[in-house]
């Protein structure tokens, strides 16, 4: 029994330290946003002696945050929707389809899951191009879209299989077709599995700054990573506003991540299931 | 839009009823098939293509056959960049493997006891991989700040001063630093993964092994290690896939270009100069010598991700 409490000991003493090592940072990135640059550099661990939004402001006001953030919503809703439709659909088909092409297509979807398309943005440079979308963020969101397929076909299929047969049977001997199938019976029940895709793509097209960085210079179109990047250039010596970029950032992720950690963390394993 | 032309394939007449069903299978298909093989798949292989053209601008027109490639690797410039490159990356994927495997390995296993504020660690360290990996860069920065950073000081509180180092002023010093940064935002996910495979191991078998009279330790590396493997295997490829091509991190915390003195310069961010934003002096992207950098980075990628494959598939069949 003495082992038992040392190991629990133990237990608590290394994970006390890390979580004061991740939650220090995130911590001081918060408490130093509302402090003027001088109060940062003397006091940085305490709360702010006194407080002021300029940074908030400054970023809101200036630095066009409310923009990018619209932007930044517009691209996520519009692809995740599109990812969940077309995905799903697919999904069906290929879980249902018993036919060598499927196989041949269900391998081909997830070989993506190994193969970061950044590899191809020379080709899409050009593409989004030709199609004439450079400089708009709706150049992002056929590229996320196609960036999505591998994780929803591999997440959705395998959940399809699982279900049980005799619904689809049932539903079909009392003459529905295919497509009623899928969107009465099918849809309803993939929620959860939905849900999983829907996170997982939900933090990467968030967060995603290559793409942006790649396509849009225009102020108009930037999104949320692109708009921090270049702001915290400009100001890296102003630690007010670089924080509160930061934050304005970070926030509205932590916020879902603390009301959903669940399944936040189921999402974004997704991919690592069966490899 | 998409039920009319169900229902239309539906009623073809003409079509007996195995071919219509493939018909609705196809269509089902089609959209998703459209917008990967346009905008993944398509742009991937054409970029392999891109490799064998040089010119300037987004349009290299002129057929020059492996001559990027060639230049890549016998030009003294060339060579030089991309074996540093490619060294770098190995380097950062290396600290990864070992780091952050090794922590996740032990977390999972603290975390697969039960003990009152379980769920809470599970949260905390979890929670840097839901952020944005350039904010998570820029606030290490700051952190890092040699003059005003929270980590100097510490240290200099500590009565260290002689540890308060300009952690990514220093060319031997920021690519270790940069990539614990990058640990320190994804460890949780081997430990979420390790978890779930700890879960699956029966408390049975452990329960018999510790009334045997197993240490923890033997039980570690005796029952649970060896049941881990095929997890290992798929954190060890995820790790692979995620860091041979890791780049935000690096522009966030060195700049495109990899500072201090291209010592911290990846393969993405080679890429990156070369093939788009153009590199100083000439400030003109070359798209094929581009090309040809994401060719090789995706055949050091195939070859892993294949082997990795292939070790799998023989494991099982053992």
């Amino acid at each position: 029994m003495r082992w038992n409490r040392l190991q629990l000991f133990f237990t608590y003493v290394v994970l006390t330290i890390w979580s004061v090592i991740v939650l220090f940072p995130i911590w001081t990135l918060l408490i130093n946003s509302f402090k003027p640059q001088k109060q940062i550099f003397k006091d940085p661990f305490g709360l702010p002696e006194t407080f002021t939004l300029d940074g908030y402001r400054e970023a809101w006001n200036t630095g066009r945050f409310d923009l990018y953030f619209i932007n930044t919503i517009i691209v996520t809703v519009i692809a995740l929707g599109l990812i969940l439709f077309i995905g799903s659909m697919a999904a069906y088909a290929l879980a249902k389809w018993k036919s060598p092409v499927a196989n041949f297509l269900y391998i081909f979807f997830i070989a993506g899951l190994m193969i970061p398309i950044r590899l191809g943005t020379l080709d899409l440079v050009r593409l989004i191009k030709a199609l004439n979308l450079q400089d708009t963020y709706w150049s992002l969101v056929p590229v996320y879209v196609a960036m999505g397929m591998p994780i929803a076909t591999f997440v959705l299929t395998a959940f399809i299989k699982e279900l049980p047969g005799e619904m689809f049977e049932a539903a079909k001997i009392d003459g529905a077709s295919e497509w009623q199938v899928y969107t009465r019976i099918v849809l309803p029940l993939m929620r959860p599995a939905m849900a999983t895709v829907a996170i997982f793509n939900m933090i990467k097209i968030w967060n995603d700054f290559w793409f942006p960085l790649v396509f849009i210079r225009a102020e108009e179109s930037r999104t949320v990573a692109l708009g921090v990047s270049l702001l915290f250039g400009q100001y890296r010596t102003d630690w007010t506003r670089a924080l509160a970029v930061l934050s304005l950032a970070a926030v509205p992720m932590l916020i879902l991540y603390v009301l959903l950690a669940r399944e936040f963390i189921k999402g974004l394993t997704a991919g690592a299931v069966k490899g | 839009m998409s039920q009319t032309i169900l229902t239309k394939s539906g009623s073809a007449g003409f079509l007996n009823p195995k071919k219509r069903l493939t018909l609705t299978w196809v269509l089902f298909l089609l959209p998703a098939l459209f917008i990967y093989l346009t905008f993944m798949a398509g742009p991937l292989f054409d970029s392999l293509r891109l490799s064998l053209y040089t010119g300037q601008g987004y349009t290299p027109t002129e057929f020059v056959g492996f001559q990027n490639y060639i230049n890549l690797f016998t030009n003294p410039l060339w060579r030089e960049k991309f074996i540093n490159a490619f060294t770098n990356t190995c380097i950062f994927f290396s600290i990864h493997m070992l780091v952050q495997n090794t922590l996740g390995l032990l977390f999972a296993n603290l975390l697969s006891t039960d003990f009152k504020g379980r769920n809470f660690f599970r949260t905390v360290i979890f929670a840097p991989a839901t952020l944005s990996v350039l904010v998570v860069g820029f606030l290490w920065t700051l952190i890092l700040n040699p003059q005003w950073g929270a980590v100097n000081k510490i240290l200099i509180a500590m009565d260290l001063k002689q540890l308060a180092l300009p952690w990514l002023g220093r060319e031997s010093l920021a690519l270790p630093v940069i990539s614990l940064t990058s640990v320190w935002q994804w460890v949780g996910m081997p430990t979420v993964m390790f978890l779930a495979g700890l879960m699956g191991i029966s408390d049975e078998l452990l329960e018999a092994a510790r009334i045997d009279g197993a240490s923890e330790w033997d039980i570690f590396w005796r029952i649970k290690f060896p049941l881990l493997k095929p997890v290992i295997g798929v954190v060890a490829i995820l790790t692979f896939v995620d860091n041979f091509n890791a780049f935000d991190i690096i522009y966030a915390m060195a700049g495109a270009k990899g500072e201090p003195g291209y010592s911290t310069d990846l393969l993405a961010t080679l890429f990156y100069r070369t093939g788009i934003a153009g590199e100083h002096p000439v400030g003109i992207p070359d798209m094929g010598m581009g090309a040809a950098i994401a060719t090789m980075t995706f055949a050091i990628l195939m070859t892993g991700v294949l082997s990795w494959l292939y070790l799998s598939r023989k494991q099982e069949t053992e």
